[in-house]
């Protein structure tokens, strides 16, 4: 082979990989992210059932109960202005707590009731959520500063 | 009195850096030798002052000095010795001094080390660093000073997030960091060469050491990170593609190319233009890394307290680093032509792939990542992308990586035989076919991916090994000239070889850990019993517990295996009184065959507690195959070839570009 043709190899070699890697993220893309909503955007927007999303907020104070199993714990998700049910089987992170920052990842069942598969609180308890901070600004409930 | 001292002395460490990062560049481009040589004095006396001033905070940790704003927020008289320690990088403040200390450890290890540099190099590359020490202690000084007073001084500190301590995660920082900053000295060594306009052999036999050195840092950091997150976040878990995790693992894939493209440089004198833009994008990529974490803009599972205003000074040096030294490659970048010329099938050509593939997968990965971020800056609405997205992209890209791990350490130089490797390699081949299709047969067809995974792990651990068996002609010639040959082969082939089938290890843990994981969650009575596995396990009750600075309920389960009580699971809920939060701590059981794992959850009510179990086969593969890739690095940089200051071929440029 001589140079040129070599070049060239390499450059095939090359578009041939970005090529296959393009595909394989905008078919990813198509496919694999959730969007997030606040309880107030989830009435505008009633995504369809079974989807997966991300519900995020406060967790209502009183809210928080356990179901007969006792291993499913049910609790609502407030922005202040709308609520959202949410149930999540297991064991929620040690800083779930009611009144605090909270997203849940999962999907609506038939009820309407979200269930939740994963809840995420964070490792810091001053720590909101981008999202949910966000989400609460817009509905003029928190009014922290950027730094919560 | 300490404080304001360690304040101080990181003033002069600024002032020492600016000297460091400036007169040498000047004195380098005028062959001003009395400036030059600037560089290493100045280098050695950073060092002092910027560790002096690290050991004064820590010595307010020890002490307890809580007029120290820092100290009061992350200490507590009742913390143990050992985290009021490792509290010290446990803030943003403290653990970014930790950043410029290690930076300046660099410094003057480079210094010391790099004698036998070209002065003019070597001034250059102590400049580079000088100049990004004195950006970063300027961060510290103008946004987040670790010596801040508090008046009046409280009696009592907030305490550490209780999560932070813990033997893994108090080590992970500075390993990482050592990764992360590591880099920095590739770095440095390619922006001089820039400068310089020459870029030889010798330049790659200076870099690859110390590229190598930060490399098994940073591969150690992140495991000790994902060790962290599996056994104390208690989701039985060990990876969960977070925006955090990703930040330092682009940094590795990148410094993994590197490491690769650096050997082409050295030994065939080609790629050197790519290695230069590789170099300057790995320590970019750990400076986002940076960047990504201080500032909190993504949402991860593992977000400290931040602040975005740190973070936008952050993204200005980032941009002024990465868009400088970009712009410096683009216009010096052509001198840097030449070099051997070689055809695709050769061991050059396996490189080239490796690294197109490791950039190819760093950059999906850095999409992957930053994609809420572009696509709510449009107006796009709040995404986040998870493990399914990395799972669709990274894991096929990797494939071929895998692949051609094997059949690359045995093609040679210019030129390459593809089909008398392969056929070198049937052997292997077969096995890896055999092995897939055994645990196709053991696991049904459902298994094929997992059973095609562990195949490839086959390739490669036996494929490693039957490269060094090859060159030490084993069971061809006598087994003492085998071993005589073995002695004397190269450490690097040796690291190699560990490295290459330690990710064979490595896959084999990710894919028996996912593929075959059993969870269970469920309500459990005094005296209950369940099965997970082959393990029977009997729930005996709770009790209270009372440790130095929190107190909690620990639960106590029996593991019964055929009859034989063969251990006992102690997982625990803790309340830490000074911090005012709860802890889980899982149970853990490590077998050979995986590890057994319990989280304690809420009582119900009725006597009756949620528990939850997992089985994890053979997770402990993972952290024991990055350990020693890890190792494999280190054998590899002890190689007499690499050792550092061994370069004295340095005397005989064989190409020199700059025409």
């Amino acid at each position: 082979m001589g140079p040129k043709s070599r070049r060239l190899s390499f450059i095939l070699i090359i578009m041939m990989l970005l090529g296959i890697s393009v595909a394989l993220v905008l078919a990813a893309l198509k496919d694999n992210i959730v969007y997030f909503y606040s309880p107030t955007e989830l009435l505008m927007k009633e995504p369809p059932m079974g989807q997966r999303l991300r519900v995020g907020g406060l967790v209502k104070q009183g809210s928080y109960l356990l179901e007969n199993d006792g291993i499913t714990s049910r609790f609502v998700i407030t922005d202040k202005k709308s609520e959202v049910t949410a149930t999540h089987k297991g064991v929620l992170p040690d800083l779930f707590r009611e009144g605090q920052g909270v997203v849940g990842e999962g999907h609506f069942n038939k009820n309407r009731i979200f269930e939740a598969e994963k809840v995420l609180a964070k490792h810091d308890e001053n720590y909101m959520p981008p999202e949910v901070a966000e989400a609460l600004q817009k509905n003029g409930v928190w009014k922290g500063s950027k730094k919560p | 009195m300490i404080a304001e001292a360690g304040h101080f002395a990181l003033i002069l460490g600024l002032v020492i850096a600016f000297v460091q990062g400036t007169l040498p560049l000047f004195g380098a481009s005028r062959n001003n030798y009395g400036l030059m040589a600037l560089a290493t004095s100045s280098a050695h006396a950073q060092f002092f002052a910027v560790s002096l001033s690290f050991l004064c905070l820590m010595y307010s940790f020890l002490i307890s000095d809580f007029s120290v704003v820092n100290v009061a927020l992350n200490s507590h008289t009742l913390k143990p010795l050992i985290y009021k320690i490792t509290g010290v990088w446990g803030s943003h403040e403290g653990s970014m001094l930790l950043w410029v200390t290690i930076l300046a450890l660099f410094g003057i290890a480079v210094a010391i080390f790099g004698n036998n540099l070209p002065d003019t190099l070597k001034a250059r590359v102590l400049a580079i660093q000088g100049l990004i020490g004195s950006a970063f202690i300027g961060f510290i000084l103008l946004t987040s000073n670790p010596f801040n007073r508090l008046d009046p001084a409280p009696a009592q500190g907030n305490g550490l997030n209780p999560i932070l301590q813990d033997p893994g995660l108090a080590f992970h920082p500075p390993f990482l960091y050592l990764g992360y900053v590591g880099f920095s000295v590739a770095f440095a060594f390619a922006v001089a060469a820039l400068i310089e306009g020459r870029v030889d052999p010798p330049w790659a036999r200076w870099v690859r050491p110390w590229t190598l050195a930060a490399w098994c840092s940073l591969t150690i950091g992140i495991a000790l990170g994902s060790w962290w997150a599996y056994y104390e976040l208690g989701w039985g878990g060990w990876w969960f593609w977070d925006p955090v995790e990703n930040a330092s693992f682009i940094p590795w894939l990148l410094g993994t190319a590197l490491l690769h493209s650096a050997i082409v440089v050295e030994k065939r004198d080609a790629l050197k233009s790519w290695t230069i833009f590789l170099a300057i994008l790995t320590f970019s990529s750990a400076l986002l890394g940076t960047f990504l974490v201080r500032s909190g803009i993504l949402t991860s599972v593992h977000a400290f307290a931040t602040d975005p205003e740190r973070g936008i000074y952050i993204l200005l040096l980032f941009v002024l680093i990465t868009g400088g030294s970009l712009f410096l490659y683009a216009i010096r970048g052509s001198v840097l032509k030449g070099g051997g010329l070689f055809s695709p099938i050769s061991r050059e050509g396996a490189l080239v792939l490796n690294n197109l593939l490791l950039t190819t997968s760093a950059a999906v990965v850095l999409l992957g990542t930053l994609y809420p971020l572009l696509l709510d800056a449009v107006g796009g609405g709040k995404v986040s992308v998870g493990p399914p997205f990395f799972n669709a992209t990274f894991v096929p890209l990797m494939v071929p990586v895998l692949l051609c791990c094997a059949i690359a350490g045995m093609m040679t130089w210019k030129r390459a035989d593809l089909l008398g490797v392969l056929q070198r390699l049937r052997f292997v081949a077969l096995t890896a076919v055999i092995v897939t299709l055994v645990v196709m047969w053991l696991q049904g067809t459902r298994a094929i991916l997992p059973a095609m995974a562990l195949g490839v792990a086959a390739w490669l651990i036996i494929g490693s090994a039957v490269q060094i068996a090859e060159r030490i002609g084993l069971f061809k010639i006598s087994l003492i000239n085998s071993l005589k040959r073995a002695s004397g082969m190269p450490r690097a082939a040796w690291g190699m070889a560990i490295a290459h089938s330690a990710l064979g290890i490595f896959v084999i843990g990710v894919t028996a850990s996912s593929a075959w994981k059993i969870e269970m969650i469920q309500l459990m009575k005094p005296g209950e019993i369940i099965l997970v596995d082959d393990y029977k396990i009997t729930f005996l009750g709770t009790s209270n517990i009372k440790g130095p600075n929190y107190s909690g309920i620990q639960g106590q389960f029996e593991v019964n295996v055929g009859g034989d009580v063969i251990s006992m699971l102690k997982p625990e809920k803790r309340r830490y009184k000074a911090e005012r939060s709860e802890t889980t701590e899982a149970a853990i059981l490590t077998t050979l065959k995986g590890d057994l794992y319990g989280v304690l959850g809420e009582e119900s009510g009725v006597g009756a507690w949620s528990t939850r179990f997992y089985f994890n086969p053979l997770v402990s593969w993972i952290w024991a195959g990055a350990l020693l890739m890890a190792i494999g690095g280190l054998i590899s940089l002890t190689d007499r070839r690499l050792r550092v200051g061994a370069p004295k071929l340095a005397s005989k440029p064989i190409s020199h570009a700059a025409k």
